[in-house]
């Protein structure tokens, strides 16, 4: 008779149960560690929580937000300050990012050396340094709203607040020194925006040279040959081309992205995180606002990857 | 019979005149974007270099410098951090030369380095024989490196695990990796370092109370294994399918088809993404200092908030941002030149 220990599909079934049993057995006995010492603390779980006042204020806010307002109401304006940054953050990296990366590969050398230095000194140092770079050292050192600096086209520049124009507003300084018009900026928000989109550009323009450099010297010299000039054959040859190597690339950092907004609370931006670890602050509630985070940055990530793998399908080769 | 021997194609010279029209100014547009980014350079650069030399208050760097870098280390036991580094420039020297002069050497230096790590951290740390340290005491870049290179090398195994598991051809498994590794990918890694300091007790018996280094060092290993995982899997998928069926039809068994034949192979090639993900996770240590650790960001920040030092941001930040920058810029040169190497051997 053949020996059961031979058997593959003995091994098969053995080695999944075993592995399901201590899963099991480990998740039962964090849970009742949990239970216990929840128990010690006088706590049990639960989201009646989130009704409940929040009584703390936002900085800034989307909707309207005010102390009397629920746990639950502070979140979503959490949430969607979150989602502004992060929208908003994958525009400009992408902006910056293509044309550094363009410029790692332009005719002129100084322009490719200037964007390597970029590359390297930003790749190469944590983005939290950046971001307290950004605040403390560049947009908390800009002088006051008397004496904001004005940079051409109509920005200004102080610490309270940055103006920035739009195609149907422009910022103006009234006689008493305020800003009215315009988009206005906190400081934290600037920082914020300013500090990942230039991060994030250093991977993305990495990303677009190494997928202008995969398309095959013989488009380039094809594109030559029928008379392109060199911006009409960028977008009409090399970068549809480019773009299939690079989209996977960019789906990540444009993942990294998102879930470095967090970085927010470093420099007092009022996002998700930010909201719920002053709501953990005030109710000790760890593990239920944990899971509130964790549903809020996988929905994104998984929202995010969708999109991007749509648009990575419209961009390859269509086999027939 | 005999080949004329190779000669090298003639130097050309170039004039700088020549080689700027060709690089600077050959385009009418290409004048003009040199012309302007010389004049940004000359600006920014002037007012750099004007700032560095007479605006900034280098003393903070000066007086504090010992703190950036060891910390609040008792300044006793210095000669112990002497001797660790002493150890790392020991096992750096022999890979330098190993991967330099005696590539037969390379495949031992990952022993090498495994045998150095415990000794070092038994020289910071204490015990057996030495005066014992606490963990609150590791600050500054000591715990930077500390926590980066304990956690990288705590996420290795199980990053390995986690993409076996992922490639197995056991459902349960499979299903259960994926679902780790995709979880953890989803989220921010100051959630996951929350989670270490603020859940982890929660989780654990009342008796079992890890420190705060331990929970960061716990945190970050967590969250390195799932990226460590896609690594290797990347790795995995790059070995030749006729691999697995050559050692099968050798008659080894599964578990030996793994250890034996697969794995080598893969983490050869999976070695600078390793790398890369050690450079990552190095300048991911930063976010402990949000945790209330004091490694090097944490460190600049109490700096920071000292009285008589408030407002020298830019100074501190930059002296900060060079020593990574050095580390960081400094490991991806050395990786780089590791891959060239073992590419030529490949060949």
């Amino acid at each position: 008779m053949r020996k059961f220990w031979r058997d593959r599909r003995f091994w098969f079934v053995a080695i999944q149960a075993v592995a399901v049993l201590s899963i099991a057995i480990v998740g039962l006995t964090l849970w009742q560690n949990l239970n216990r010492n929840l128990q010690q603390q006088g706590m049990s779980l639960g989201f009646n929580f989130l009704g409940s006042q929040a009584a703390f204020d936002i900085g800034e806010t989307l909707i309207s937000y005010d102390r009397s307002a629920t746990y639950a109401r502070a979140l979503w304006v959490g949430l969607l300050n979150s989602l502004r940054v992060m929208v908003v953050g994958i525009i400009l990296a992408t902006a910056i990012g293509v044309t550094v990366g363009v410029g790692r590969l332009w005719d002129n050398w100084l322009l490719r050396k200037l964007s390597l230095v970029y590359v390297e000194i930003i790749r190469n140092t944590p983005l939290l340094l950046q971001l307290f770079f950004w605040y403390s050292a560049v947009f908390l050192s800009l002088p006051g709203l008397q004496d904001a600096i004005k940079l051409p086209g109509r920005i200004y520049l102080s610490q309270q607040v940055v103006a920035v124009p739009l195609p149907w507003t422009v910022p103006e300084v009234l006689e008493n020194g305020q800003i009215v018009g315009g988009l206005q900026l906190s400081p934290e928000l600037s920082a914020l925006l300013l500090g990942l989109s230039f991060y994030t550009a250093a991977f993305i323009a990495e990303i677009v040279r190494a997928g202008i450099e995969s398309v095959p010297k013989g488009q380039w010299e094809a594109g030559r040959s029928l008379g392109l000039k060199p911006g009409l054959m960028m977008r009409l040859v090399i970068f549809p081309q480019a773009l299939r190597t690079m989209v996977p690339s960019l789906t990540s950092q444009y993942l990294n992205l998102a879930k470095n907004t967090s970085l927010a609370i470093a420099i007092g931006y009022p996002d998700i995180y930010f909201v719920a670890s002053t709501t953990f602050n005030q109710t000790g509630r760890a593990v239920e606002v944990m899971i509130i985070l964790m549903g809020t940055y996988l929905t994104i990530s998984l929202v995010i990857s969708i999109l991007l793998n749509f648009y990575n399908k419209s961009v390859q080769i269509k086999e027939r | 019979m005999n080949n004329p021997p190779q000669l090298p194609p003639p130097k050309l010279k170039v004039s700088p005149w020549i080689w700027a029209k060709k690089n600077l100014f050959n385009t009418w547009y290409n004048s003009i974007l040199t012309v302007f980014f010389f004049g940004l350079i000359y600006q920014l650069g002037g007012g750099l270099l004007h700032w560095v030399v007479t605006l900034a208050d280098w003393q903070v760097v000066g007086v504090n410098w010992r703190l950036f870098l060891v910390g609040r280390y008792p300044s006793k036991l210095y000669w112990r951090v002497g001797m660790a580094k002493g150890v790392i420039a020991g096992a750096g020297a022999f890979s330098f030369w190993a991967i330099r002069w005696r590539p037969r050497f390379i495949p031992w230096l990952p022993l090498a380095w495994i045998l150095a790590f415990p000794v070092i951290l038994w020289l910071i740390g204490g015990g057996y024989g030495l005066r014992q340290v606490p963990t609150q005491l590791w600050t500054g870049l000591l715990l930077t490196l500390l926590t980066a290179i304990v956690s990288i090398v705590l996420s290795f195994p199980a990053g390995v695990l986690l993409a076996l598991g992922r490639q197995s051809s056991l459902p349960v498994l499979r299903w259960l990796c994926i679902f780790y590794i995709e979880i953890v990918r989803g989220l921010p890694l100051i959630g996951i370092l929350f989670m270490a300091q603020v859940m982890l007790p929660l989780f654990l018996p009342v008796e079992v109370r890890l420190d705060r280094v331990m929970r960061a060092i716990a945190g970050l290993s967590l969250f390195s294994a799932a990226y460590m995982a896609e690594n290797v899997r990347g790795g995995l998928q790059s070995v030749p399918r006729g691999q697995i069926e050559a050692a099968k039809a050798l008659g080894l068994a599964t578990p030996w088809v793994i250890l034996l034949i697969v794995l080598p192979q893969a983490l050869r090639a999976v070695i600078p993404a390793i790398v890369g993900q050690f450079i990552g996770l190095f300048k991911d240590t930063s976010l402990l200092a949000l945790v209330g650790l004091v490694e090097l960001t944490g460190m600049a920040r109490a700096i920071l908030a000292q009285p008589e030092f408030i407002g020298d941001y830019a100074e501190v930040y930059i002296f900060v941002g060079l020593i990574y920058w050095i580390f960081c810029y400094g490991m991806s040169f050395a990786s780089r030149r590791l891959e060239r190497k073992l590419a030529v051997g490949k060949s």
